[in-house]
């Protein structure tokens, strides 16, 4: 069962009210492969993103991370997957390093000696271990958010716009830290807004519009025109 | 054992977010004092008036206290989405609840005890008899509120409304603590021993017990954004 | 089905009027006044009987998340809340002749008038809850705690009242009545009860046509 995708979304439909946002959402994300989620404004990635994180219920269908439904075996799901979302999960008047021992006993796990050293490392920020995140930028916030994660060993990535209010130099170790859960055999989604360098980690591009998925393509041999190209068809398209 | 971990790590988040910023306890302080003057103020310099009914005066200052400090719970928690990483932490949400829980019982009390002491001062009275039974009426009577005000705090957190809805459903829903402690205060100041209250006190520990048990098993239904 | 409710519960009331009219005795101290009693009892009794379906209902639909058992507590909070009112309404009106005065701080009126206000915050919440999906949780935990608060409150009230002041002047409370003031009292229980069931039918029905409309 080695096969089996970490994220499978099975005909997913969310309706809020008379608003349907999701209808009839299909997907499936392999181990270490990533695909980018692209769509409009109001096109239902976020609440994809939210269903499949467990922060609210589809109205019909099937979301599963790793074989576990994320309504009904929501906590085994939560034990599975890192989310970055646009906030980091941060407390200002916290150090990284007491952000980090929160976060992980919160988890219920005991950090081993050096382990949280280790991971600030690994997302250069061990040298403002000791200061308190208030005086952090955006993209150290974000780099702290992934130490996080990382540290959770997450078979399963959900990130809500990773590269937005990123400078360059941010934005390159940022793809190669993804590359680097893809190695691990984890599974990404992204979703995005715009066709910059963020498609080059992905595996594969996928359209939402109208409720559902509109194109689903590998991204090799997909320039960044091509995709913007099929993005504003099929967005057009879109009722 | 992971639980008492996991709540323990939120109790000590919270202080020491506290204990940096001291937001919550320095304003809490003042507002005490505060109230104090208000009192004298608005009660006249009347020494027997003031005597009759200092253990209301101390309770309604230790509830509008303990209303302005619970209201704050899970303020922290609207920055970052970190509520969100409250939720999603895997493990039972009750430790979340429990550890909140603590780290307002340690605010209230130093607050309170501030109060009870500025309260002897300010109004000359003498109490060193009824210590011991004070302390277990403030113990159970700040538990009653904490329990449910930490509960509510987490319900009214992400409504608009918040500021205005949150006293109005604790407020009623405390009338039991109120009573309960108000009157064995009274009693305990006028001299008497703590066997005089036992009704109250039991009534006090019937409410504690209900209302943890029913934050403890209904905080993971709140929490789900 | 609700029409023979509705029936029914026209021709309780009718026979609970007569019997409180009629066939009641009438009270040698406060004359025909008393009778209010018939409405101002069954009320209160049938309202509590209202906030422990609330709190069965609220645990139900946490348990299984069955929006019906959420329709269900909410009619009943409210049907619960205007029968709770008339309760209070008509305590007051019994109080003003009988006491000189229109509120007394009487141990059940207020015990009553607390629940009064702890179920009006149930609906306070839910209206300004934006999200009905989040209003119908938060209003449920609630509901819970609300109908387990109140022995509490009226305990709590009670030793307040009693252990101050002599016992309190309502005396028809207890099972030792008489059986010509204990049947009507009954009777009148059960028209309200019926009233009752009928208002949370309509409301229930109300509510599930609501429901369908914005699916």
């Amino acid at each position: 069962m080695a096969a089996d995708p970490l994220i499978r979304v099975t005909d997913l439909s969310r309706s809020f009210g008379a608003h349907r946002v999701l209808d009839g959402v299909s997907l499936d994300v392999r181990r270490g492969e990533a695909v980018a989620l692209l769509g409009a404004n109001g096109a239902g990635k976020t609440t994809l993103l939210k269903i499949l994180a467990t922060l609210t219920r589809p109205t019909r269908g099937r979301a599963e991370i790793d074989g576990h439904d994320c309504v009904r075996q929501a906590e085994q799901v939560r034990e599975r997957i890192g989310v970055v979302g646009h906030g980091a999960w941060v407390y200002d008047d916290l150090t990284a390093l007491e952000n980090l021992t929160f976060w992980l006993t919160l988890g219920g796990r005991r950090p081993e000696p050096g382990e949280l050293q280790a991971a600030l490392a690994e997302v250069d920020l061990e040298r403002v271990a000791g200061d308190r995140v208030r005086t952090f930028s955006a993209g150290m916030k974000r780099r702290l958010a992934l130490a996080r994660c990382a540290l959770a060993r997450p078979r399963v990535l959900l990130l809500d716009e990773p590269f937005g209010g990123l400078d360059p130099r941010a934005r390159k170790w940022l793809e190669g830290r993804l590359e680097a859960f893809k190695r691990d055999g984890a599974a990404l989604l992204l979703v995005t807004h715009s066709f910059g360098r963020e498609l080059g980690i992905a595996d594969r591009v996928a359209i939402l519009a109208g409720g559902r998925i509109a194109l689903d393509s590998p991204r090799a041999g997909l320039a960044p025109d091509d995709v913007q190209r099929l993005y504003a068809a099929h967005t057009e398209e879109a009722p | 054992m992971s639980y008492a971990r996991r709540a323990l790590v939120v109790a000590w988040k919270d202080l020491l977010v506290e204990r940096r910023s001291k937001e919550t306890l320095n304003a809490l302080l003042f507002f005490s004092l505060l109230l104090l003057f208000v009192f004298q103020l608005a009660l006249g310099p009347d020494r027997e008036r003031l005597a009759s009914v200092l253990p209301g005066l101390l309770w309604i200052g230790f509830i509008l206290s303990g209303l302005l400090a619970l209201g704050r719970t899970f303020l922290l928690e609207r920055e970052h989405d970190c509520w969100e990483g409250l939720l999603l932490a895997p493990g039972d949400k009750s430790a979340i609840y429990l550890g909140k829980l603590a780290g307002n019982l340690v605010v209230m009390v130093a607050v309170e005890a501030l109060v009870l002491a500025l309260f002897v001062l300010f109004f000359n009275i003498d109490i060193t008899g009824a210590l011991p039974g004070l302390a277990l009426v403030i113990g159970l009577g700040t538990i009653g509120l904490a329990a449910v005000g930490t509960l509510f705090a987490a319900m009214t957190a992400h409504l608009r409304a918040r500021e205005l809805l949150f006293p109005v459903l604790f407020l009623p829903m405390e009338v039991p603590v109120l009573l309960g402690t108000v009157q064995a205060t009274e009693a305990l100041f006028l001299g008497e021993p703590l066997s005089a209250v036992s009704h109250w006190l039991q009534l006090l520990l019937a409410a504690d017990v209900i209302y943890l048990t029913a934050g403890i098993l209904t905080f993971d239904f709140i929490l789900e954004g | 089905m609700t029409r023979i409710l509705g029936w029914l519960a026209a021709a309780g009331l009718a026979a609970g009027l007569v019997m409180a009219f009629a066939v009641a005795p009438r009270e040698a101290t406060q004359g025909n006044v008393q009778r209010i009693m018939y409405v101002h009892v069954p009320a209160v009794l049938v309202a509590y009987l209202a906030f422990g379906v609330v709190f069965v209902g609220s645990i139900a639909y946490l348990w299984k998340r069955a929006e019906a058992a959420d329709r269900v507590a909410r009619a009943c909070a409210e049907v619960g809340l205007l029968f709770l009112g008339v309760s209070i309404a008509t305590g007051s009106i019994w109080g003003k002749p009988t006491w000189g005065t229109w509120w007394t701080w009487d141990a059940r009126i207020t015990s009553v008038t607390i629940v009064f206000v702890i179920f009006l915050g149930y609906l306070l919440l839910r209206g300004m809850t934006e999200d009905p999906e989040r209003g119908a949780r938060y209003a449920a935990v609630l509901g819970i705690l609300g109908a387990l608060n109140i022995p509490l409150v009226h305990q709590s009230v009670n030793w307040w009242r009693t252990l101050h002041q002599p016992a309190s002047m309502l005396k028809a409370g207890g099972i030792t009545m008489p059986a010509s003031i204990l049947v009507p009292v009954l009777v009148n229980v059960a028209a309200f009860a019926l009233l009752c069931a009928y208002f949370v039918v309509k409301r229930v029905r109300l509510l599930e046509a609501e429901r369908e409309a914005l699916a």
